[in-house]
């Protein structure tokens, strides 16, 4: 019975990977490689924490495009994963959807409650407003959106969070300096947010200390190796609306591997400073992208 | 500590005198004779390409494969002249678009990978080629 079991498991894994495969190599997008970066964690194309002015995948002008993607963050004592996918078109337009989870429970056992997850929904919207993130001297230029909804607000309520949704907009800007050091391809990204999220809006959206938004800042800046390896870094500042807890700024460093338009993988070293009272979260995050 | 010295100053200074040759890369693409077989090889993969081969069935190869060398020795700041016509003029009309202006950028790319071309010289060349986007695409 069991062996009968794991067979039927082992052929639908199979067939699963073939199907995703084969969706995956239906078409590749005309553009170079690595110029759809990878999925950050709230859905739009970007780093890991930080997104970026290019959308989603390969598609040129005339073409669309899409991706999905899994990622996860492993620190002290938390865990968040990610899962979503982003279509583009045209490369003018990016929609994105993403559902995180994290896992809290050596919060949820110092606060003696029996909820150790939280989970949130992400819908994104990206317009590239202008330029090429290649091509044009000046950066591509893209303006941003991301409605999240909590979906498990007890802990966030409790800690002083106002809202369990809210939307977060942001202006980005990205360049690609072909051998721009030491005759190596460099990327830099900066972006301007207007949010009120606490702890990227895993703990709600404004709080007792503060609860309108505010424009932080968050950059990338990364060093191609070659046309497959690029290593980096990332900075994430983050807003301070709960009295209850300081949040400290996100930032980390990370390796990203591009083997083909179809594959992406992103190992960071990450470092969340404290997080609802829990202090220094450090630790691993990994992200894989497909294209389509 | 003085050998250090000495040869942190002969790194600098051999650092120096490489960025000041303005024929360097000229030289890491193999001077006149490198450049040619580049090009040589860059044609054969646009005739493969599916992607753009049509763009240049009624080119004149001889003369495309000249223009090119002329094009890419120039750039890389060798001894010759550029003859052809602009960017402009000699794509005019023909409905060039991203995705064929990136599979030629692919397919030099891996013209320059089988010449082992150091990734250096590739980003150099690439730096210099990619101003003329603008002037290529969508006219």
């Amino acid at each position: 019975m069991r062996s009968v079991f794991g067979k039927y498991a082992a052929n639908c894994v199979a067939f699963l990977l073939t199907a995703t495969i084969d969706i995956v190599h239906a078409d590749s997008g005309g553009r170079l490689l690595a110029t759809g970066a990878a999925t950050q964690i709230e859905g739009s194309a970007g780093g890991g924490i930080v997104p970026m002015a290019v959308l989603s995948g390969y598609d040129t002008r005339d073409e669309a495009g899409g991706t999905a993607f899994v990622s996860r963050v492993d620190t002290k004592d938390y865990r968040l994963d990610s899962i979503g996918a982003a279509w583009s078109w045209r490369n003018r337009v990016e929609l994105s959807a993403a559902r995180q989870e994290l896992r809290l429970d050596t919060l949820a056992g110092a606060l003696g409650v029996p909820d150790n997850t939280i989970r949130q929904n992400v819908f994104g919207a990206k317009v590239r407003l202008y330029g090429d993130v290649v091509y044009t001297a000046t950066p591509q230029i893209s303006a941003g959106a991301q409605y999240k909804k909590n979906l498990d607000f007890f802990i966030p309520s409790a800690a002083g969070a106002k809202d369990d949704s809210g939307v977060d907009m942001y202006l980005a800007a990205t360049k690609l300096f072909l051998a721009g050091f030491a005759d190596r391809n460099v990327l830099l990204n900066g972006v301007v947010r207007w949010t009120k999220s606490n702890q990227e809006s895993l703990v709600g959206f404004g709080g007792d200390k503060r609860n309108s938004r505010e424009a932080v800042f968050e950059g990338s800046a990364g060093l191609f190796i070659n046309r497959h390896w690029l290593i980096g870094t990332e900075y994430r500042q983050m807003p301070d609306n709960l009295s209850f807890a300081r949040a400290q700024d996100w930032k980390d460093v990370f390796v990203a591997w591009f083997p083909d338009k179809q594959w992406s993988v992103v190992a960071a070293w990450v470092d969340l400073g404290d997080i609802a009272t829990l202090r220094n979260q450090q630790g691993w995050y990994v992200s894989i992208q497909g294209s389509f | 500590m003085r050998l250090t010295t000495i040869l942190l100053m002969a790194l600098l200074s051999g650092c120096a005198l490489q960025a000041s040759k303005p024929d360097d890369l000229y030289r890491e693409l193999g001077q006149e004779q490198g450049i040619k077989t580049l090009v040589t090889k860059l044609l054969y993969n646009i005739a493969d390409d599916q992607r753009i081969a049509d763009q240049f069935r009624d080119s004149n190869v001889e003369r495309l494969r000249d223009k090119l060398v002329e094009q890419i020795c120039v750039l890389s700041g060798g001894p010759c002249v550029y003859t052809g016509d602009t960017m402009a003029e000699s794509h005019a009309g023909k409905n060039i678009n991203d995705m064929h202006f990136n599979a030629l950028v692919e397919d030099l790319i891996a013209a320059m990978n089988s010449q082992q071309i150091s990734v250096s010289a590739q980003n150099r060349l690439i730096a210099l080629l990619a101003p003329m986007h603008g002037d290529i695409v969508y006219h």
